[in-house]
Formats: C-alpha cells, sequence, structure tokens
C-alpha cells in the first residue's frame, strides 16, 4: 500500500506568504476569542467545589437545580455529565463554608428528593491551591518553550529553534482560542495536553529541520526554496501517517475515554491538526525569512562522511 | 551489515523477559485479604501476632488461602468476599477483647493474587490512584503563624518567670505581632534582664529601644534558624498526630506525606464515608497530668471501684499492664503546656526516659506540685474523645524545676520511644485547615479503569492493524515494537509503583500513539532509500541510522516537554507526566533497538535478498 506517490516537489514555499496571512488572521482570532470570552477555567484553577452525582434512571436536572436553591446554593451549576444518568453540580468558594459540611448537605438536601442518588465524585479546591496551579502552568509553559528553544538552537540554528517554537506557540494559542470560543471547561490534564502537544509537534519541525539540515549538503546547487519544498515533500507521507496514528490513539480515547477525558482528547485533538499545518506552513517560511542558508549547515568535515554513506 | 553483536541480542531478551516477569501481576488481579495492623505505637506486629491470627482462623474454621507478616500489618488472603468479612469478624472479636480500646486494626483489604515467586520478586501490580480504586485525598494546609504564635506565647511565659527569678522590675511584658516587647524604666535594668535572657534563650534575638524618658524597651524576636525549627517541629508532629488518628479509621494503606514547607497529603484509598474522615483529622486529643489519689488507694476501694463504687472526686483508669488506679479529677496541667518529649537516658542511672519540657507557666506550676508531693504517684493521661489512657504513672522523687521533666523506670528503649511519640503525637501543634479535597467513590473508579483500558485497547488495534497493512512485514515488525513497549512501560510502572492515575492511563495511550512515530520514520527511510536504488540490506541499514538522529532530536523535545510537567505539575498532571517520560524512554528503546533485532533477526542473515516486504515501493 503506498499513499503518497508525489514524484515532483510540491512548490510549498511559493504560497507561503498566503498560509502566514491565514496563519495570522487565525491567530489573531484565537487571541481575540481569548481576550473577549475568556477561559471556562475548571475549579482547579477558580476553587470551588464540584459534585458528582449518579441516579439509577434519568436525572431530572431542573429538579436538581430547584432543590438545591431552596436549600440556599444560589450560584451553583446544575449539568448532565457523560450520560443522562449523571450529574455534575458546580459549586463557587463561599468564604466561611467547609468543603466537609457542604458536599454532605448537598447529598442530603438531593437525597431527600430522590433516595436513588449516589455520590460519585467530590472535589474541593481552596483559593490558594488554585492560583498557585495557574502560576506553575504558565511556568511549565515558559519553561518547555525554553528549553526546546536551547536545545533546537544546540542541535540546529538559532532559526530553526525560533521558528519551531513561533509555530508551536501558535497552536498552544489556537487551541486555547479554541477552548475560549465553545467555553470548553479548561482543567488541569488539559494543560497537560497543551503541554504535550507543544513538545509533540515541535516532532513535526524538527524531522522537517533535520531533513532541510540533510538537503542543504546533499542539494549542493539547489536554492533555498527547493531545499525547502523538497524536504517537505519527502516528509510528507511519514507527517500524515505519524498523525494519522496518533490521532487513531486520540480518536479512541475521545471515544472510549468518557466525560473525564472528553476535553483532554479534544486538547490534543486540535493540537494535532494543527500541529501538522504549523510546522509544514508555518514554520518553514520563517526559517526562510530568517535568512538560513547553506554556510550555517555545510561547515566542516564531516559533510563529506555523509556523502560516503550515500 | 545488518547484524547485530550477540550482547544486544542477549540485552534485548533481558528486558522482554523482565518486562513479562513484572508485567504478569497485573494479569492475576486482587483477591480479598483481611489486614492487622497495630493501633498503639506500644504493641508491635511480630510472628506471635502472625501465630494468633492463623489460630483464631483455624478455632473458627476459616480456610485462608496463606498468611503473610511485613514490617508493619499481618495480610491473611481469603478465597471471597464472604470469608473476608467473616475473618474480619473473627479476628477483630479475638485480637481486641476489650472492644472500647482496641490494640490492632483489621480492615479489609486487597491482596495481589500473583503466585508467590512473583511477589517474592518484588513484582506487584501496578499502584492505582484513588481516581482508579476510589478513595479520599485531602491536602491540608498547617497554619504556621499560629504556630510561631503559640512558641512566642510559651517564651514570653520563660522570660517572665526568668525575670521574676532574678528579681529584675519591668513593667510589662506583651506579644506584638511576631516579636515580644519587654518595658523597663531605666536603661540598667534592661541590660542585666538582656544579659540574663541572652544566656537563657537561645532562640530569641534582642534589639533595644529608647523610646521616652521612663520607657526603655526590649523587643526579642524569634531568630530565622529557630523560625524554620519550629515550623518543621509542628509539621512534623501534625504528620505524626494524623497518623495515629488515621489508623483508627481501619484503612488498610494510608500515605500521610509532607508537601512543601507547611502542607500535608493525606490519601485514604478504599474510605467513603468522608465526612468521619474529616471529623478524625479535625479532631484534638489532649494530654492530661492529674495525681494518683494514694488516700484512697487500698485494694478494698480499688475492688469497689471496679464495681462502679468510686469515691468522690477520683476517675477510676487501667495502668498499662492491667491494674487499677484511682486518679483525682483535678488537672494538675494539660498538653497545651507540653513543647517536646523526648526518649534518653537517666544521666544517673543510665536507665531508658522521656524527657519532657514544659513551657514557662507549666514549669512553674509542675515545679510547686511536685515540691509538694513527694514520695506520691503522678498519672499522666492521654484523652481522646472523652475516653483517657494512663500513659504511665510514675513516682515523683524530688521537687521539679525548669520545666524539664524526666519519666525513667521499669522502661525499656523501646517503651520510651513509643511514650515520648505518645506524648508528642497527642495534640496538634497548629491547627490545619483542608485547601483539597477529592472524593472519589468505587463505582467511578472501576468506570475510569475500563474507559481507561477501551481508549487504549482500541487506538493500538486501529493501530496496528493500519501499520500491518501499509508497511506489511515492516509494520508488524512495528507493531511487535510498540507491544514491547506497552510491556516495558507497564513493567516499569509496576516495577517503580509510581502512582497510575486515569491521566497517567491516557498518558500510556498517547506515547503509544507518539512511540509508532519512530518506526514510521524507519520505515519511510528504508522505502526512500530503494525507491533511490540502494540494495535491501544497503536500505535497511541506512533506514535506521539516518532516522535515529531525527528520532533522538524528537524525543528529547517531547522529553523536555515531560520533564517541565513532571517538576511543575502536581495532581492530575504530574499522574500524566510520570507516565509520559517513562513512556519517552521504553519507546526509544523498542522502537530503535528492538525494532532493529527483530529486523536483523530476520533480514540480517540473507546474502541475496532481492525485495523487502515493506509495501509497494516500485513506483519512480
Amino acid at each position: 500500500m503506498e499513499f503518497f506517490k508525489i514524484r515532483k516537489d510540491i512548490p510549498f514555499m511559493r504560497y507561503a506568504l498566503v498560509f502566514n496571512v491565514i496563519s495570522l488572521l487565525t491567530f489573531l482570532l484565537a487571541v481575540f476569542f481569548l481576550a473577549t470570552n475568556g477561559l471556562h477555567y475548571s475549579i482547579e484553577f477558580t476553587g470551588g467545589t464540584v459534585i458528582e452525582l449518579a441516579y439509577d434512571h434519568s436525572a431530572e436536572i431542573q429538579k436538581v437545580r430547584g432543590a438545591l436553591e431552596k436549600a440556599g446554593y444560589a450560584d451553583t451549576s446544575v449539568q448532565n455529565f457523560g450520560s443522562s444518568r449523571d450529574v455534575l453540580i458546580r459549586m463557587p468558594l463561599k468564604s466561611g463554608q467547609s468543603s466537609a459540611d457542604l458536599s454532605k448537605k448537598v447529598m442530603e438536601t438531593l437525597s431527600a428528593e430522590d433516595k436513588s442518588v449516589q455520590l460519585r465524585r467530590v472535589e474541593f479546591v481552596g483559593p490558594q491551591v488554585g492560583r498557585e496551579l495557574a502560576e506553575n502552568g504558565a511556568l511549565a509553559l515558559v519553561v518547555v518553550c525554553l528549553g526546546i528553544m536551547a536545545y533546537l538552537a544546540l542541535r540546529f540554528e538559532w532559526r530553526f529553534a525560533v521558528a519551531a517554537i513561533i509555530a508551536n506557540l501558535h497552536d498552544v494559542i489556537i487551541i486555547l482560542g479554541c477552548f475560549a470560543l465553545f467555553q470548553w471547561e479548561f482543567s488541569l490534564p488539559v494543560l497537560a495536553a497543551v503541554l504535550a502537544v507543544l513538545g509533540y509537534s515541535v516532532n513535526e519541525s524538527v524531522v522537517i529541520a533535520d531533513r532541510v539540515r540533510e538537503n542543504f549538503r546533499k542539494m549542493r546547487k539547489a536554492p533555498v526554496t527547493q531545499i525547502i519544498d523538497n524536504a517537505i515533500t519527502s516528509t510528507i507521507s511519514r507527517t500524515i501517517i505519524t498523525h494519522g496514528s496518533t490521532q487513531a490513539m486520540v480518536l479512541s480515547m475521545l471515544l472510549f475515554g468518557g466525560a473525564a477525558l472528553h476535553n483532554f482528547a479534544l486538547a490534543l485533538t486540535i493540537g494535532i491538526l494543527f500541529g501538522i499545518y504549523s510546522s509544514v506552513l508555518v514554520m518553514a517560511p520563517i526559517v526562510k525569512w530568517l535568512g538560513v542558508s547553506r554556510e550555517q549547515f555545510v561547515v566542516a568535515p564531516k559533510k563529506d562522511k555523509q556523502e560516503a554513506v550515500v | 551489515m545488518n547484524r547485530y553483536p550477540l550482547w544486544i541480542y542477549i540485552i534485548v531478551a533481558c528486558a522482554l523477559v523482565l518486562g513479562f516477569t513484572y508485567t504478569l501481576p497485573n494479569f492475576f488481579g486482587e483477591s480479598p485479604a483481611v489486614q492487622v495492623s497495630s493501633i498503639k505505637a506500644t504493641v508491635k506486629v511480630d510472628s506471635a501476632l502472625l501465630a494468633r491470627v492463623e489460630e483464631a482462623l483455624k478455632a473458627a474454621n476459616v480456610v485462608s488461602q496463606g498468611t503473610f507478616l511485613d514490617p508493619n500489618s499481618v495480610k491473611v488472603r481469603l478465597a471471597d468476599t464472604d470469608t473476608q468479612l467473616k475473618a474480619k469478624d473473627i479476628l477483630s472479636q479475638s485480637l481486641n477483647p476489650d472492644r472500647d480500646n482496641p490494640s490492632y486494626i483489621v480492615a479489609l483489604n486487597l491482596l495481589s493474587s500473583s503466585p508467590t515467586w512473583l511477589s517474592a520478586i518484588n513484582a506487584l501490580p501496578m499502584y492505582l490512584g484513588l481516581d482508579l480504586r476510589g478513595g479520599v485525598h485531602f491536602l491540608l494546609q498547617v497554619d504556621m503563624k499560629a504556630a510561631l504564635t503559640k512558641r512566642l506565647e510559651n517564651l514570653s511565659g520563660d522570660i517572665r518567670t526568668q525575670l521574676r527569678d532574678k528579681t529584675l522590675r519591668h513593667s510589662g511584658i506583651s506579644r506584638e505581632a511576631n516579636a515580644i516587647v519587654i518595658k523597663f524604666r531605666d536603661a540598667d535594668t534592661r541590660a542585666k534582664a538582656r544579659k540574663v535572657l541572652e544566656d537563657n534563650q537561645s532562640d530569641l534575638a534582642f534589639t533595644e529601644q529608647d523610646l521616652a524618658a521612663d520607657e526603655f524597651r526590649l523587643t526579642a524576636t524569634i531568630k530565622p534558624e529557630a523560625v524554620k525549627r519550629t515550623q518543621e517541629s509542628a509539621l512534623k508532629q501534625n504528620i505524626t498526630t494524623l497518623h495515629n488518628r488515621i489508623n483508627e479509621l481501619g484503612v488498610s494503606e494510608p500515605i500521610i506525606q509532607q508537601q512543601g514547607a507547611d502542607r500535608v497529603v493525606v490519601q485514604l484509598p478504599g474510605v467513603q464515608d468522608t465526612a468521619k474522615a474529616k471529623e478524625i483529622l479535625g479532631r484534638t486529643a489532649t494530654l492530661e497530668i492529674r495525681m494518683v489519689d494514694e488516700e484512697n488507694s487500698n485494694p478494698a476501694t480499688l475492688v469497689a471501684a471496679q464495681q462502679g463504687q468510686v469515691p468522690f472526686g477520683t476517675e477510676l483508669y487501667t495502668e498499662r499492664g492491667g491494674s487499677p488506679l484511682l486518679v483525682k479529677k483535678q488537672v494538675v496541667l494539660t498538653g497545651d503546656r507540653l513543647t517536646d518529649a523526648q526518649p534518653g537516658f537517666d544521666s544517673q542511672t543510665r536507665e531508658p526516659s522521656v524527657n519532657m519540657t514544659l513551657d514557662g507557666p507549666g514549669a512553674r506550676i509542675f515545679k510547686d506540685v511536685t515540691r509538694d508531693n513527694v514520695g506520691k504517684r503522678m498519672a499522666i493521661l492521654l484523652i481522646e474523645k472523652g475516653k483517657g489512657e494512663v500513659v504511665t504513672a510514675p513516682v515523683i522523687r524530688s521537687e521539679i524545676g525548669g520545666g524539664r521533666v524526666q519519666i525513667s523506670g521499669r522502661m525499656s528503649t523501646t517503651e520510651a520511644t513509643d511514650v515520648a511519640l505518645l506524648l508528642r503525637a497527642g495534640s496538634l501543634a497548629a491547627p490545619m485547615e483542608i485547601i483539597e479535597e477529592r472524593t472519589v467513590g468505587p463505582s467511578l473508579g472501576a468506570d475510569n479503569i475500563s474507559k481507561g483500558f477501551h481508549s487504549t485497547l482500541w487506538g493500538f488495534i486501529a493501530i496496528a492493524v493500519f501499520m500491518s497493512m501499509y508497511y506489511v512485514l515492516f509494520g508488524l515488525i512495528s507493531v511487535l515494537a510498540l507491544s514491547s513497549n506497552l510491556l516495558l512501560l507497564v513493567a516499569l510502572l509496576s516495577m517503580l509503583q509510581a502512582t497510575l492515575t486515569l491521566p497517567g492511563i491516557a498518558a500510556i495511550a498517547l506515547t503509544l500513539g507518539m512511540a509508532i512515530d519512530a518506526n514510521v520514520l524507519i520505515n519511510e527511510r528504508i522505502r526512500e532509500e530503494i525507491r533511490n536504488g540502494a540494495t535491501p540490506q544497503a536500505a535497511i541499514h541506512a533506514g535506521y541510522e539516518r532516522a535515529f538522529g531525527t528520532i533522538l532530536d524528537s524525543n528529547v523535545t517531547t522529553l523536555i516537554a515531560g520533564l517541565a510537567l513532571l517538576v511543575f505539575g502536581s495532581g492530575p498532571i504530574r499522574g500524566f507526566a510520570v507516565v509520559h517520560v517513562l513512556g519517552i524512554l521504553t519507546s526509544l528503546f523498542s522502537s530503535v533497538v528492538i525494532s532493529r533485532a527483530v529486523v536483523n533477526l530476520s533480514y540480517g542473515s540473507r546474502r541475496r535478498l532481492e525485495k523487502l516486504a515493506i509495501g509497494n515501493t516500485s513506483w519512480k
């Protein structure tokens, strides 16, 4: 089986400007949604209480909401979670109220209405923990970016490092933009997914950068544009198959993983799709405009050794 | 050219055998068990207890599937949950004859049902996190400010006593924020006082201020290193107290750990009654020192008291060892006055002892009481839930001043250590607040396991089918490498006993999805080499050689992200990161070394190789 019988290099670079404009627009759109809608943070970041309940028949959300309002819990959000039998109650932090009493009282209120209710999960996060998690998350993002840039600059060239990080941060912003637009819940596992995507889609840039370096050594007379086009074309089948395989795994998580893994898988899906796009069509043009050239790679005797293997 | 030296094959074989062995326990599942552990620091778990457990079960005709002794508990494996419940009842009856004062915790537990030879080489199933097995997780914050305030209060009491002893007149001692302010009327007294205090209070730093003609201040602050020491000991004491309290809940494997400078993590797997758990965590136990009622203590009154006729103004307690004791109701001192208790040795007799330190006011009271009661007995009681236990009831030999109290006589070194622990652990050093709580019901835990398992399974099948169709034999080899990656990852997780959570399972799935990248890179490279006219053997060689650099680079960048998650992440993120990082390491080995070993074995020795089964490469 062979999907990609591409005989000539695809002239990606010719349309580089178009792609970059598209990228810029999506990027700005994502920033716009982040700025206007903001992220819908989970209680892990904001602090608060989440109670997950299970009924043995489909739950009547309105009744649950009514019962809670009557008991004096005003600011609660009640919704189905995963299936029609499961209910998720979110409650904001209230000063002077301990989590111990809260979950107990809620359960008492609700089991008075319906005996079949069962407590599945309680999560309470105090305000100080939330702030710390947000800070640590931001710190992790910065460290990942710096670490990856340093490594790429060391192994390749600073131009690749800069281009790769711009391309991948663009992915991260777009994932966050999607979460802001649709108001999906941004939780800790989603943050983990975003950072994993950052590491993962750098892979893509590395593979292409690797080919560009090799091509500079092999294709001695070719212009930079052709070298980049060739690098992308010859790795495109690998790019799509790899991402397809990873996506198959993520899709399986999306389908079978249930509500707990849903947003995690969603973040990965967006990340993987944009990862292909950004490494191929964002990173490569930036590298070119930063002025990558043969001299930066063809140094020293190592070149001859490489040629000998072929 | 495509042959590995023998040692690489041996390494691969060893890794796979080890991987298989350590993955094995995960397939056997767990069987019901009863766990017996000690509730009191003075009651040891040893082979005698093991014998007692076996005997009790034998007497009641309960067939056990094996009994095991480990440092902290005796575990009995049982055939089913009915026998488990029966065995639990039998054991708690026979081991704890006095229901109100149990010595052992008898808890239901699960025990890995893998064969003993696996347990003998420490091959255990993966350690499941609370979100997979159900239970409670608390993060408690210790109020360090309160701990310091308490210490300052104690110190200002000490200062008051010391100044009085030296007859140095002051016009007031008060605690202001983080300092103790002592006012004097003249600079001369202040200088003398400072000298005295500096000699006696090594934890305090002093500064002088002149406010008015007749107001000379001496401000004492706790030195930074003493602040640190106070906070550390407060945290340590709180952890010890929590340990003692949680033991009563009958949790089989509680985790109580320090996190950061001022936090404690408590994890109670299997506990569902969070309200009770919280109540127990928040409870305060108190230490009381009272006098033994010697006047009324003769055999006749003791027997009468045991039958319910307790003399007025006294209470009946049972001493360690079982003899009854009449103790006055009047409390001499409470545990609030105790600042420390350490095991040690008597300086003269070299007998093991417990050295307690009392705070200033406590020391004064103790001095007065001991002076008036030489030759009499004093009882030290630990009161919990309104129920008291006499820890020890020593005879007062002489007046004891200075707040340093030594209890010695008829104690072994171990007993001294345990009593010190009990005294220290009686109460919390500083208040704590629950700042994070997670409760997961057991049904949700089981759901999470099956969801995580199914996502991984179906994703794996999809990749396997595609790879073997697209790359034919090389695809199959890639799938083989991917399976061995999964095997090694699970083995590694079982070996390290790292906590597996739902995000951890997601990380297994994601890592597998990403790991296939390496094999795709290799296979694509081999195809490309063949298309460019290389011979099959050369193509394999070049394919692996050239792809390796790329694979390494891309794995290092992913590893950087994983490590950052590990360092900065907490809770669910950490569970994800641990598996992710380990997975990257195993995938490097399996996708490069193991797949190459298989390729070398199947192709390496063939001299005339016309074609590789790697799919269509004939187009140009």
